[in-house]
């Protein structure tokens, strides 16, 4: 039996969601189990119909739809397309979902029948350039990193239930890497690509001395022309910038051009 | 004003009798590539970790007064019923071990818009006056620029101010709090000897600056200068992160965000610093934004701190700490953009 429950006054209806993978590691899903302190709190937010990762029973009755993962092969497109009929909205949840993810990386190769036979040798498999869901389907709402940030996804899934306006971060990670009071990486030597990266994670990765790697895509004012610039100044090869600038595919076109460039140029 | 001095070996004691209350001050907090150490400011637990002789730190201590996030009120909701709950957050008292007088001046700077109008911001008022303050004279490094400021010497705000004078210091005592912690050390009466060491010790100080700004008729030549390309020029480094502000010891813009809890129980209202030079930070509802563009964003920041608010309190928001400087990765530093719009003048 559901209990009503309300805000303010207001009933507020609990919706139905399932959660989808399609090619990932699934660690975005994981990382909605991880916190067991806040896990019945969810719970009593929404009605889970479909998880994988965390229940045996299936159904096709959901109002919102997550999706993690990238469509790498046939069956996902078609997969992904029930899905976005069957849900009202349609989320991305995490980078492999909004950009492509690690996934995208093989796309850089010129010939894929050569990177199957590399990776599966003699047990090919049926595979496509890696795409982001917003390819195949109209997508409602994107939810960056790899992984996703736990408590960020709560408080996105609140505001959904609540009927509240969505908003990401527009400012870059170092905002909240300077709030968090951490000495810069480029003052260790390290490449970082806070000052071009949304923030949203509480630059969990500068916060732990490591640089950023880009996993939430570009801030939308992303300056990365002065990013080329700072790196060159501190001795930071194009090739070590790229490595990050490609990983998760957020940084697509500017990467591609910022690859064309170098490799041109040699 | 009360002076005394007092022997270097007394700074040990000095830091046990105020380590009653926490307190914060400069500390290293790695090197640099160059092996340059780095300093910020944090809580001090050991005498041997406060470093006296830090050149700037990375951040401001504003932290500890205006928090980069700040809970300003939660509500509870129970049965229909709803109750508000505001926490000032000023549960302890503070001792500033060791602020320069940049830093000083920057707070004094804070109370007139904080707490001087008709609105007082009880938020930073009770950590405000739940404060002590050890001010340290400082050697200015090479992108200080607090003398160009009027900053480089500071009149009030802190309880005690200390200036190296050999194996010596010299003591400004501003409070009566700073005078009876001062009675339980061995501290003596400076002489005239000790006045005119005092002096020359900080006009010394004063002729070690090597970085300027040029701050005559600014507010003027902002005024004539506001199509001036130079505002492109810089537009295109920054890279719109906000860094400049949030190390900045006199940058208190904020936004709020409402925050309700999974399970519909409690509700906060959450301050958050925020940047103009934010993308987002002339947006408006309806998703009109003021100033899209970076060069006109940084132009506002400017433009704050050396004009509407020179003009409004007849002294500059900046107090020429250097610190946005040092932390921008686009090297976009005061004294150059303030150059930058002066040239051909000479
Ligand atoms: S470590 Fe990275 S995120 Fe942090 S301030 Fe430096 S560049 Fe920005
Ligand atoms: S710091 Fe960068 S790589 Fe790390 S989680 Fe945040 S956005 Fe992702
Ligand atoms: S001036 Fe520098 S620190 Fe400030 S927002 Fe621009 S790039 Fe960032
Ligand atoms: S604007 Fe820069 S130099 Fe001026 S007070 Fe702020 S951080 Fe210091």
């Amino acid at each position: 039996m559901k209990t009503e429950r309300t805000f303010l006054g207001v009933p507020i209806v609990k919706p139905k969601v399932g959660f989808f993978d399609l090619s990932s590691c699934e660690g975005c899903q994981l990382q909605m189990l991880n916190n067991e302190a806040s896990l019945l709190d969810f719970l009593s937010l929404v009605e889970i119909v479909n998880f994988r990762e965390g229940m045996k029973e299936k159904s096709d009755d959901y109002d919102i739809a997550f999706v993690e993962g990238s469509v790498t092969r046939a069956d996902e497109e078609e997969r992904l397309k029930i899905i976005r009929r069957n849900a009202g909205v349609v989320v991305a949840l995490g980078s492999c979902a909004c950009f492509g993810g690690v996934n995208q990386l093989k796309n850089r190769f010129n010939d894929l029948e050569w990177v199957k036979r590399q990776v599966y040798g003699d047990f090919p498999i049926e595979t496509q350039e890696a795409k982001p869901i917003s390819a195949f389907v109209k997508v409602d709402l994107e939810i960056y990193g790899c992984p996703i940030k736990k408590e960020e996804v709560e408080k996105i899934v609140t505001k959904l239930v609540l009927g509240q306006e969505i908003t990401h971060p527009n400012y870059p990670v170092c905002m909240e890497c300077k709030a968090n009071e951490n000495v810069c990486l480029f003052d260790l030597g390290e490449p970082c690509l806070g000052p071009v990266t949304r923030a949203g994670c509480d630059s969990w990765c500068p916060s732990n001395r490591m640089g950023c790697w880009g996993c939430r895509g570009p801030a939308p004012a992303a300056n990365l022309k002065q990013l080329e610039k700072i790196a060159e100044q501190k001795n930071i090869s194009k090739e070590r910038l790229l490595d990050r600038l490609e990983c998760f595919g957020g940084f697509g076109e500017a990467a591609r051009e910022m690859r064309t460039k170098v490799e041109g140029g040699r | 004003m009360i002076f005394k001095v007092f022997q270097a070996g007394e700074m040990e004691t000095l830091f046990g009798l105020l380590s009653v209350n926490r307190i914060v001050g400069p500390v290293e907090k790695g090197r640099d590539v160059d092996g340059k150490p780095l300093y910020d400011f944090d809580v001090v637990y050991d005498f041997k970790d406060l470093k006296l002789d830090y050149g700037q730190t990375i951040h401001s201590a504003k932290n500890y007064f205006l928090p980069y996030r700040e809970n300003l009120c939660t509500f509870t909701f129970d049965n229909g019923d709803w109750q508000k709950e505001v926490d000032f957050g000023a549960d302890r008292a503070h001792v500033f071990f060791g602020l320069h007088s940049c830093d000083i001046n920057a707070l004094n700077k804070l109370d007139k818009v904080l707490m001087g109008n008709i609105y007082p911001n009880p938020f930073y008022g009770a950590k405000r006056s739940n404060m002590f303050i050890v001010g340290y004279s400082c050697t200015p490094t090479p992108s200080c620029f607090c003398h160009s400021m009027g900053t480089d010497s500071v009149l009030h705000g802190f309880d005690l101010f200390l200036t190296r004078m050999g194996d010596e210091y010299f003591a400004e005592v501003q409070s009566a709090r700073a005078y009876h912690i001062l009675e339980r050390m061995e501290t003596r009466e400076p002489t005239h000897e000790d006045h005119l060491h005092f002096r020359k010790t900080t006009s010394k100080k004063r002729s070690l600056f090597t970085c300027e700004v040029d701050t005559s008729d600014l507010t003027k030549i902002l005024d004539m200068e506001f199509e001036s390309e130079v505002w492109e020029k810089w537009g295109d480094k920054c890279l719109s992160c906000g860094t400049c502000a949030n190390v900045c010891p006199t940058c208190y813009c904020y936004g709020v965000e409402e925050e309700v809890n999974m399970d519909f129980s409690h509700a906060r209202k959450v301050k958050q610093l925020y940047s103009c030079n934010l993308v987002d930070f002339a947006e408006v509802a309806g998703g009109h934004n003021f100033r899209p563009e970076s060069s006109t964003r940084l132009k506002y920041r400017y433009y704050h701190k050396h004009r509407g608010f020179v003009e409004a309190y007849e002294e500059s928001l900046c107090v020429g700490c250097g610190r946005c400087g040092n932390a921008c990765l686009a090297d976009i530093t005061v004294p150059e953009v303030i150059a930058s719009v002066r040239e051909g003048e000479k």
